[in-house]
């Protein structure tokens, strides 16, 4: 069973079709999977899936990033982890890595700097962010766009976060996350 | 949050209004009149019937005329947004777009720059399943444009019900026509809906058709009860 975490600020909010039932739909016809907000998560939730998707939200919404207390738990998760757009924010806010300030609006094309099991090559996504990230020790920096980092993969650990929203142009790399062992 | 709806009078827009007002205050409807039938962002067909639809809705109206010239267009939405900023205090705005990143990533950019909250809750909406919602929650829409082969003259003025939606599902599987009509192969208009406290009556109307091309445009309408 696979985890998807709401990011948007409240709960079951106007954004959850928008941001959270696409990726649903991108993970239903191959996996079963459960929605819960990122202020409801407990313990067993996390025990009882076997991989976790963090949400993107709203261009407007920046209710996670300012709330890190809720997501101590990345830390330490052992399993697969993706976070979408403000979910790779998010997860770099968690280990310390700063962001900064990259606007980018529409299709856009990804370039990948590094082999990883989640996609190759250059190819369009769809991109709807405010912030991204600079290359640091935490992560690696796996893609990019003309303007900045849109994709990265804790060196250790099985954490990836993508910038971009591939539940919108890209479902085949959620069902590439979703078979990761 | 209140909030205002980019509504063109068809299905998409009318049931963005629905879900939004489920979960926020929707304050106007922000209404594009393009002069251009071939708009990329606007739909065009029986626009004026907008008018009747907010009074059904009892909802204030924004409106604004465009020449609807490829993103000359944008500016004139600016200026309908900006108005509803300033006269109904909105702090965001709601589209129905379904599929196109064209539409939404150009209102993003809009509502970014004036500093609002942007939704579209018909966000990749599986396209049939959109159709059975407007029938389950006992929508009365019409198809009030075709723009595409095989559809044909007798297709304007149809209600949306089961059999219309499983005749569009069949084209679907034959041409590859977006039963919703999201790549234009349609245009709709909304007559009765859930939100709509009286309902439109078409008095006069023309159909206008050349081959898979054709509006049905409404000349004379009213409200009458429920």
């Amino acid at each position: 069973m696979i985890l998807v975490v709401d990011m948007s600020w409240k709960k079951d909010s106007l954004a959850f079709n928008e941001f959270v039932l696409p990726i649903t739909s991108a993970i239903q016809p191959f996996e079963t999977c459960q929605v819960k907000h990122f202020s409801e998560i407990t313990l067993a939730d996390l025990y009882a899936c076997s991989k976790v998707v963090l949400s993107g939200t709203a261009l407007k919404d920046h209710a996670t990033l300012k709330q890190l207390d809720k997501f101590n738990w990345v830390k330490t998760f052992g399993k697969p982890l993706l976070g979408i757009c403000a979910g790779m924010q998010t997860i770099s806010l968690v280990f310390g890595e700063p962001l900064t300030t990259c606007l980018q609006i529409g299709m856009a094309e990804i370039s990948t700097l590094k082999e990883n099991p989640l996609f190759h090559g250059n190819f369009n996504a769809y991109t709807l962010h405010n912030f991204s990230v600079e290359p640091s020790q935490t992560f690696e920096t796996l893609a990019e766009s003309t303007k900045c980092i849109q994709a990265i993969k804790h060196k250790q650990k099985n954490i990836y976060g993508v910038l971009f929203h591939p539940e919108v142009r890209n479902q085949d790399i959620i069902q590439r996350f979703i078979r990761l062992i | 949050m209140r909030l205002g709806v980019l509504f063109s009078g068809g299905k998409d827009s009318t049931l963005a209004l629905h879900l939004a007002a489920e979960k926020e205050e929707v304050a106007c409807l922000i209404t594009v009149v393009s002069k251009n039938k071939e708009s990329y962002m606007f739909h065009t067909p029986n626009i004026d019937v907008t008018v009747l639809q907010a009074e059904a809705l009892g909802l204030p109206m924004v409106s604004v005329v465009t020449e609807g010239r490829k993103e000359a267009e944008l500016v004139d939405l600016e200026k309908a947004i900006v108005e509803a900023k300033s006269n109904f205090q909105i702090d965001g705005v709601v589209t129905g777009a379904v599929e196109s990143v064209y539409q939404a990533s150009r209102v993003q950019r809009i509502c970014n720059r004036f500093n609002i909250w942007c939704f579209n809750p018909l966000w990749k909406y599986d396209q049939k399943a959109l159709l059975e919602t407007l029938v389950k929650r006992q929508y009365q829409v019409i198809i009030s444009g075709i723009f595409a082969y095989p559809l044909d003259e007798k297709w304007l003025g149809k209600q949306i019900d089961t059999h219309v939606i499983a005749q569009l599902a069949e084209l679907q599987s034959q041409y590859g026509i977006s039963p919703s009509g999201e790549g234009g192969e349609i245009e709709t208009t909304v007559l009765d809906a859930p939100m709509f406290k009286q309902k439109i009556e078409i008095t006069e109307h023309v159909v206008e058709a050349k081959g898979n091309s054709g509006v049905y445009t409404i000349k004379q309408a009213r409200l009458v009860a429920k």
